[in-house]
């Protein structure tokens, strides 16, 4: 079964989101991956406003390729996870509630995660063809002399993800390989 | 001598990364299918099914498969009788680069310095370049872009022969047990066995390279690529890491000789995304 959820988040929505569920988002979602998070990281550990509201939003960690007229977006697929863990605790404190990326996350991260509600939704990586499909508009909000790491809102409709950590700190990534290894 | 104009290097070039952006190999078009059916996991299966319409999607509409179009890398077998005409090689090969990630809607993803500045270059230059001289007057090109999802899951150990293959065994199921789910699984496990520290991580991109439709023609070898395939395929990561039988589709090892006292092992881990043409002038 899919859920389908309506963007921004809430915190009901949160809490009744299990590990493994499929979902399709909609609405407006927040990018940002290595560069972007490195600033965003230090402006607020500075203690200073960040140029961009991050508070209840879901971040995509993603850089796309260019659009390719008509299309208003390029493949836009998630990138690594693991390396937003330095900077992410710090940024769920500030007010994320939700990531998209794939891959692990550090304990630091998750418990932080359990700490602030929050939830990490995984997308196929290599999928960004595919992906792309689901976003209908781009705009850029910062750092646009990051080029493809600048942080950008997307519009999306049924954009597909899967629950890969929930608030609660179910981890996908270190149940299923339980299920399907086969140990000699 | 023969003389090639620079030009035809240059579009040569330019073509081979556009096509291997856009069009997945038939080696693992082929391997993915087989694998969506002998998949156990349902969101094994329903992972190899959209990454099987991602492929398809770009090559109907010629855009790059993955967002990630990597860095540029050739490997060119230079015939010693060919001369170039109008330009430079060099020049000609990273003109190439240049133009297919600016015509071709390819992500620039290369920055500046490694450390300090990390400004993106621009125009995704500068490639890497392995080159090897050899006898007759044809350039053969092998060019890829390599992501760096996979390419950050790769290492590289200096064993000592005593080690053995069972040390060998261990440290590339150690690399893929530690990659988990990261490298955008099912993965290529490209192996280099062999010459020196440098050569066995240049090896083992080859490996990548390599289709893998084309086994290894050393039954020793050969057994070894099939036995850690089985092994890696227990692991239980699965397509995009979320459970599964199918977490690798190949391994891949190139050897060489090496030194009485040495045994380098290097891992490249490439993505499902194995993206390599060639072409020969």
């Amino acid at each position: 079964m899919v859920k389908r959820i309506s963007l921004p988040i809430t915190q009901e929505d949160i809490s009744s989101l299990r590990v493994g569920d499929n979902v399709l988002l909609s609405g407006r979602i927040i990018t940002g991956r290595d560069a972007a998070h490195k600033r965003l990281y230090e402006l607020a550990a500075q203690g200073k406003e960040l140029p961009v509201d991050i508070s209840g939003q879901i971040i995509y960690y993603v850089g796309p390729a260019p659009a390719k007229p008509p299309r208003s977006i390029g493949p836009a697929g998630p990138t690594s996870s693991y390396r937003m863990d330095k900077y992410t605790p710090l940024l769920l404190d500030s007010g994320l509630k939700g990531m998209i990326g794939k891959g692990i996350r550090s304990k630091e991260v998750i418990d932080s995660m359990i700490k602030n509600k929050a939830i990490y939704f995984a997308a196929i990586g290599g999928a960004a063809a595919l992906i792309s499909q689901s976003i209908k508009e781009s705009r850029i909000l910062c750092y646009e002399d990051l080029g493809t790491e600048s942080i950008c809102e997307y519009v999306v409709e049924d954009f597909p993800c899967i629950v890969a950590i929930d608030s609660y700190g179910n981890n996908i990534y270190e149940d299923a390989s339980r299920k399907y290894s086969i140990v000699p | 001598m023969r003389k090639i104009d620079a030009k035809i290097i240059k579009d040569t070039v330019k073509q081979l990364f556009l096509d291997c952006n856009y069009f997945i190999g038939d080696d693992v078009k082929n391997a993915l299918k087989s694998a969506f059916l002998t998949e156990t996991s349902p969101v094994g299966r329903e992972v190899i099914r959209q990454i099987l319409e991602n492929d398809e999607i770009a090559a109907r509409e010629h855009i790059p498969m993955c967002q990630d179009t990597g860095m540029a890398v050739l490997f060119v077998e230079y015939g010693d009788k060919v001369v170039i005409e109008n330009g430079s090689f060099a020049k000609a090969v990273e003109d190439g680069v240049r133009e297919a990630y600016k015509d071709g809607f390819l992500r620039k993803s290369i920055v500046s310095d490694p450390v300090f500045e990390r400004k993106n270059t621009g125009d995704n230059t500068p490639p890497v370049i392995h080159t090897t001289i050899v006898e007759g007057e044809n350039i053969r090109i092998t060019a890829g872009g390599k992501g760096f999802g996979s390419e950050n899951m790769s290492q590289i150990k200096m064993f000592s022969p005593s080690a053995g293959i069972d040390g060998v065994k261990e440290f590339i199921l150690d690399t893929v047990r530690h990659a988990g789910p990261n490298p955008c699984p099912p993965i290529v496990v490209g192996v280099g066995i062999g010459g020196t520290f440098e050569m066995c991580a240049q090896l083992a991109k080859k490996a990548t390279f390599r289709s893998i439709d084309i086994r290894n023609n050393d039954t020793k070898y050969l057994q070894i690529e099939e036995e850690l395939l089985n092994d890696i395929n227990k692991m239980g990561f699965g397509p995009a890491g979320l459970g599964g039988r199918t977490t690798a589709l190949a391994v891949n090892i190139e050897t060489m000789p090496t030194h009485i006292a040495g045994m380098p092992v290097a891992v490249n881990i490439c993505c499902h995304a194995a993206r390599h043409k060639t072409a020969v002038i």
